[in-house]
């Protein structure tokens, strides 16, 4: 994205704003453990999560790796991992 | 037309004559009377723009803040305590690239409270993304506004401006002043084109939020605005000249530079008594000039440099203080910046804070402190009191 003079911005959605680059700790899940609860999908405030042919993925565009997904997993499947940029 | 007028009111008829469409400032001495008249000609028809009264400065700059945003040439002033309380907006405006113009009478800052003249106000905010520049008399501070206003809309540039002059010493003198006429000054300075406008019809946001991804950035690109000013205010001064016959192209002045041992450098109202001092020193067979600077941001340091080459010492004459600084004053780094390796030696004096006068001996009494190499300290401080 380019910027515009004066950080002008038209109205949008804040899925226009990717957030991934906030992130310090990644997730991953363990797919042995998990049992797809579906607890993650709901407890992200990003709506970052989602299932896809019986796999949790996460959209790394938007996950601010804040790990509310992993706090609240009653599996505990999910996992915190600091990442080099 | 020639006629003899306080600086704030010559001032005020430039501001009226660059057809602002909102006015919204806060009286604080010594810009009172600018604003006082401006409030005259909207209510006497004279000037057809919203005066909008505010409860202070912070309010005065905001309410210009979003006028311009909307599209509209907005004209504010203000001093010292008012400057200081603007201080938050000042920034955001630049951020948000509105060319507003706001003349500054320049004023000594509290505590302890004085209302006499230094730069100290202006020269605290260097830093804010407005550029800056210094009128030595009513005529050049005059003229500085219709400059400012033709540099700061140019898209390329799109930045906001000071017209800097002495509390008091100027703006409460009276000097023969000439005033253009409405039709010189609309051919000089055509109508304002906002480069984007808060609209309904097409909504925007001005100065949104940026993360870490991309602020650096935006500073770069304030930076780069502020580097290609340069050429614009030259050009815009230059325009000027050929129209008006007063030429402000140039980002300083020099004054019997040729063949100078020690030059001065100052802003404002002291150039004055300093070129009258150096016509009594050339007088008694010492060698001194001065380079005035007209544009404090964005700084003129190759044009100093050039007009520094081969002069052995250099006293800068500060009227503000940056404190805790080795050399004192804020200017004198910048010079001595500019500079560099060549071996000159630049000295900063602090002189005449507060509105304390500096009397033509005074200058020559700090040429032959450089000559020593004293220098990067108080000037004519009241021993006895301290």
């Amino acid at each position: 994205m380019a910027l515009r003079i004066g950080c002008a911005a038209a109205p949008g959605k804040a899925r226009d704003n990717k957030t991934g680059s906030w992130r310090v700790f990644k997730p991953e899940v363990d797919m042995e453990k998990c049992i797809l609860c579906g607890t993650c999908i709901l407890a992200c405030p990003e709506t970052a999560v989602s299932e896809v042919d019986g796999t949790i993925t996460f959209d790394l565009d938007y996950c601010k790796g804040c790990g509310v997904c992993a706090a609240e997993c009653p599996r505990e499947a999910i996992a915190m991992i600091q990442e080099e940029k | 037309m020639m006629q003899i007028m306080e600086g704030s009111h010559a001032i005020a008829e430039a501001a009226r004559l660059c057809r602002p469409e909102v006015v919204s400032a806060y009286p604080i001495t010594p810009q009172t009377h600018i604003v006082e008249r401006l409030a005259d000609f909207v209510a006497d028809g004279d000037l057809n723009a919203e005066y909008i009264c505010v409860e202070s400065e912070l309010s005065a700059l905001s309410v210009c803040l979003g006028s311009s945003a909307a599209g509209s040439r907005v004209y504010s002033a203000t001093s010292s305590q008012g400057l200081m309380l603007m201080a938050e907006v000042v920034f955001n405006v630049a951020g948000m690239r509105q060319p507003i113009v706001m003349s500054i009478a320049n004023r000594a800052l509290g505590a302890p409270l004085s209302i006499w003249n230094d730069q100290q106000d202006s020269i605290s905010l260097r830093d804010a993304g407005w550029f800056q520049v210094y009128g030595e008399d009513v005529q050049e501070m005059t003229d500085l506004h219709f400059i400012a206003y033709r540099a700061a809309e140019q898209h390329n540039v799109l930045l906001p401006g000071f017209v800097c002059f002495d509390g008091f010493i100027l703006s409460h003198t009276y000097e023969p002043v000439d005033i253009p006429s409405q039709e010189e000054i609309d051919a000089y300075l055509p109508p304002y084109v906002p480069y984007n406008k808060l609209d309904a019809k097409a909504p925007l946001s001005m100065g949104m939020y940026a993360t870490p991804d991309y602020y650096h950035e935006f500073r770069y690109e304030l930076d780069e605005a502020m580097t290609r000013s340069a050429d614009v205010i030259s050009a815009a001064g230059k325009e000027f000249a050929e129209m008006f016959g007063r030429d402000y192209s140039g980002h300083i002045e020099n004054y019997r530079m040729d063949d100078a041992d020690v030059a001065f450098i100052a802003m404002g109202s002291l150039c004055g008594t300093v070129k009258d001092a150096i016509d009594e020193m050339r007088a008694d067979g010492i060698k001194a000039g001065l380079v005035k600077i007209r544009t404090y941001r964005p700084f003129p340091a190759k044009e100093i440099a050039q007009a520094l080459a081969g002069v052995p010492k250099v006293a800068v004459l500060e009227k503000n203080i940056s404190l805790g600084s080795a050399m004192k004053g804020a200017v004198g780094p910048e010079v001595k910046d500019a500079v560099t390796g060549t071996g000159i030696d630049v000295y900063s004096y602090v002189v005449g804070l507060g509105g304390r006068d500096i009397r033509k001996k005074d200058i020559r009494a700090i040429a032959a402190l450089a000559e020593k190499g004293v220098g990067n300290t108080f000037y004519g401080l009241r021993t006895e009191v301290l």
